[in-house]
């Protein structure tokens, strides 16, 4: 067994362990985002207090991390492997038609690390580390954490674009991502690959259209 | 018809190679693309200059030499057909064809357009092989083997071991051709016995050739002459998955 992880099969499956971990995690992470189009912001805040106040989420935010970490330290080594397996181009580049996702999964997932970043400095660092006001609802205090979402949005223009280039990138990550990753651990053949890509799709729709909706939500609140 | 030709020229396996341009009138619309590089030959003997250096045999697509890859594409134009047997009808009249060898660090080129794909064979010898005494010719129905099983196993056997996965994919991995191969015995009862170790050191001899790995998309069963599916794939990361953790045990 330690060959497996040392070997090509064994580092892209852990790609794509990581990646259907990262996946569900958007899942959820989008189910919580969209209570921000319903009402005032009083039930996002009692889902944002409630996951952050959440134990078990002391427990899975480390694990998280640590598979954001792993997916993009693996993918790195295992395309800078890749490139080395080809040392001279060829003059015509390949005419092959393929999915242009597939191509580009690097570049797509180095974009989608660079909104990451941006991301977390825009809310989770501000939640995790700065101060946050606080309302009363119910009689007890929450962070007032759709204030903080809905004030950036609000603020500028650029930030709801940037959110919604985001989810673009993520939409073409993922169009390729979710399929490969059941045909990397094995799970696929023959009759399955072609459903397989067609889910790709349908959850890169919902996901990639879902985190969308949100700026431009706001643009049309704020902006229009 | 009027070709123009845009052909990688390397003296041997050490030399700096280049591109060179050649003309050449009179190109049948039906002559096969190995003999218009032939007719190109002949031409360039009479002008006593050097041939171009290019493999090919059997001319029916069936042993693999004839690696070419043709403006872009392993093996050139068309669906499912190796080099031997791209017509010239493909191209138009005073097209460019670009004429590379496999580029691959594991398919190093010895001359021209030729390279050594011993790679493969290096592999086959790790594992793609049946070694248990299988004895006289049993009876037919000694054997069980299901149509499904049976029809699975041909497909993947029509692997002619060509290279063009490995030259398609962006990455050169090998995965497609090992994955046929290794697919090929697993399904037969008598490869089912060595299944587990034939899977492990076929991948284990295919990292250490320096392909690289599969990243799925898909270029290999696109341009593989014998149109093997990357479903062998996942069968491959199956078999290895499970042989890896049976090796635990």
């Amino acid at each position: 067994m330690s060959k497996f992880f040392t070997s090509s099969i064994g580092q892209k499956f852990f790609m794509s362990i990581t990646g259907l971990f990262l996946m569900m995690f958007l899942c959820v992470h989008l189910i919580i985002n969209s209570l921000l189009l319903f009402g005032d912001g009083e039930l996002f805040n009692e889902a944002a207090n409630f996951m952050s106040s959440n134990p078990l989420m002391k427990v899975i935010e480390p694990i998280l991390a640590l598979g954001f970490i792993m997916h993009i330290i693996y993918a790195a080594y295992i395309t800078l492997k890749n490139r080395m397996a080809r040392p001279q181009a060829y003059k015509v580049v390949s005419k092959t038609k393929v999915s242009w996702a597939s191509k580009n999964m690097f570049i797509l997932g180095g974009l989608v690390l660079v909104f990451l970043v941006i991301h977390l400095a825009n809310f989770f660092w501000k939640i995790k580390f700065g101060t946050v006001a606080t309302v009363s609802a119910d009689g007890h205090e929450l962070h007032d954490v759709y204030s903080l979402v809905a004030g950036l949005f609000k603020g500028c223009l650029l930030y709801n674009v940037l959110y919604i280039l985001g989810a673009i990138f993520l939409f073409f990550h993922l169009t390729h991502g979710f399929w490969s990753a059941f045909q990397t651990i094995g799970w696929n053949n023959n009759k399955w690959i072609g459903r397989l890509k067609t889910i790709s799709y349908i959850y890169a729709i919902i996901i990639a259209g879902g985190f969308a909706v949100i700026p431009l939500y706001f643009i049309f609140k704020y902006f229009v | 018809m009027k070709i123009k030709l845009n052909i990688w020229k390397q003296a041997n396996a050490k030399a700096k190679g280049k591109f060179e341009k050649y003309e050449l009138d009179g190109v049948d619309a039906e002559m096969s693309f190995l003999e218009m590089l032939d007719s190109l030959n002949e031409k360039l003997i009479k002008e006593d200059k050097e041939p171009v250096a290019f493999e090919h045999d059997c001319h029916e697509a069936i042993c693999g030499c004839c690696s070419l890859y043709i403006n872009g594409h392993p093996h050139g134009p068309g669906n499912e057909t190796a080099t031997c047997q791209v017509h010239m009808r493909s191209f138009k009249d005073g097209d460019t064809i670009t004429v590379e060898p496999w580029r691959a660090k594991s398919f190093p080129v010895l001359k021209d357009l030729m390279v050594d794909r011993n790679a493969f064979d290096k592999i086959m010898a790790a594992g793609g092989f049946v070694s248990i005494d299988a004895g006289q010719a049993p009876d037919a129905n000694a054997n069980l083997v299901s149509k499904i099983d049976a029809d699975k196993a041909f497909d993947a056997a029509a692997c002619i071991g060509c290279g063009a996965c490995v030259a398609a994919c962006k990455n050169s991995s090998a995965m497609l051709f090992v994955s046929a191969k290794v697919s090929q015995l697993a399904l037969l009862p008598q490869g089912k016995v060595e299944a587990k170790r034939r899977a492990l050191n076929m991948v284990a001899k295919m990292d250490e050739l320096g392909f690289g790995s599969c990243t799925n998309t898909g270029a290999c069963e696109v341009e593989c002459p014998k149109g093997i599916g990357i479903d062998f794939i996942a069968k491959l990361n199956r078999e290895y998955l499970c042989a890896s953790i049976k090796e635990a045990e």
